[in-house]
């Protein structure tokens, strides 16, 4: 691949912001890396399907489909596996799988919490560029 | 009533796009209060766009349907966007083109180009796009308790997909 078509960090987030401020119809400058997907951006649990469509469709070449599974980004069924979550708290295996599944997320202050309600406020705008970018380069 | 607001399917390419039509008529009753003459001001029949959305959403839903042979509980999830810059009077027709732009597991998403015509003219004139996101209810909707038998393509699917010469494309169990 040329070294052209390789997206550095800055212009991943660009694209990025792009696709937050046309699926959530947002301004640009309400849309920082810190952002939280759900607590700061008030995105809803429809609108990561959209998300995926969007990044699925910007991030895709033509020798290289850029295809996000379910639970790959965002997380998926945690509530109905006892294992890894017992009265609304993720135990220390869900944390784990959490940790293993998602990488690209900072889960070390919700560590402490553990709420499941509060696992998708841990998903920010720098989760989602880290995420597309070891994809990229997988 | 039946919540049908598309006439006819003239079009369908399984997987790709969908072309269906809606002649709008004196004789539907929500026309008169919208708008209903008001002191000085006449009545405005006007097609309301929020049917205009609804048309587009029986057509694209209809197009996501048939790309995974009806067996899918298809729901319409966020209309993403929605510019229609002219208004429909009664004798019209409308015309509603779907094109799909993503299909998966978890859900699909559709482009949609609206257009009216005057049966003095015939001539097609585009006046709005609604673009949709839909999602699979069973795949998608995990923890909410979806019905098992599929609500969405009913009888008056079948009733649209005969007239269209289409019948053989959903099965007698739905």
């Amino acid at each position: 691949m040329p070294d052209s078509a390789v997206l550095t960090q800055d212009e991943i987030l660009e694209k990025t912001r792009d696709i937050l401020m046309e699926a959530l119809v947002l301004d640009a400058d309400e849309i920082t890396p810190e952002s939280s997907l759900t607590a700061d951006l008030n995105a809803e649990s429809i609108d990561f399907l959209d998300i995926v469509f969007r990044l699925e469709k910007t991030f895709s070449t033509e020798d290289k489909p850029f295809k996000i599974e379910p639970g790959e980004l965002f997380p998926d069924n945690l509530l109905d596996n006892p294992e890894w979550v017992q009265e609304g708290k993720l135990t220390d295996a869900g944390m784990d799988m959490l940790k293993e599944r998602m990488p690209h997320v900072d889960f070390s202050e919700f560590d402490q919490d553990r709420d499941v309600e509060k696992v998708a406020a841990n998903i920010t705008v720098a989760s989602l560029v880290t995420f597309i970018d070891r994809k990229l380069s997988a | 009533m039946r919540w049908m607001w598309i006439d006819q399917i003239i079009e369908l390419v399984p997987g790709e796009r969908m072309v269906a039509i809606k002649n709008v008529s004196l004789a539907e009753e929500h026309l008169h209060d919208h708008f209903a003459a008001d002191g000085e001001l006449d009545a405005l029949p006007v097609y309301p766009a929020s049917l205009l959305i609804e048309g587009m959403a029986q057509t694209a839903g209809i197009l996501v349907g048939a790309a995974r042979d009806f067996k899918e509980k298809v729901i319409l999830a966020k209309i993403m966007r929605a510019v229609i810059d002219c208004e429909v009077f009664p004798g019209q027709t409308i015309r509603y083109e779907a094109n799909l732009e993503h299909l998966d597991t978890a859900g699909a998403a559709t482009k949609g180009v609206v257009s009216r015509t005057e049966a003095a003219s015939g001539q097609w004139e585009v006046i709005g796009h609604i673009d949709l996101l839909f999602s699979h209810a069973d795949q998608s909707m995990t923890g909410v308790d979806v019905p098992e038998h599929n609500f969405v393509f009913g009888e008056n699917l079948k009733i649209i997909l005969q007239s269209a010469g289409l019948a053989g494309m959903v099965g007698g169990d739905r």
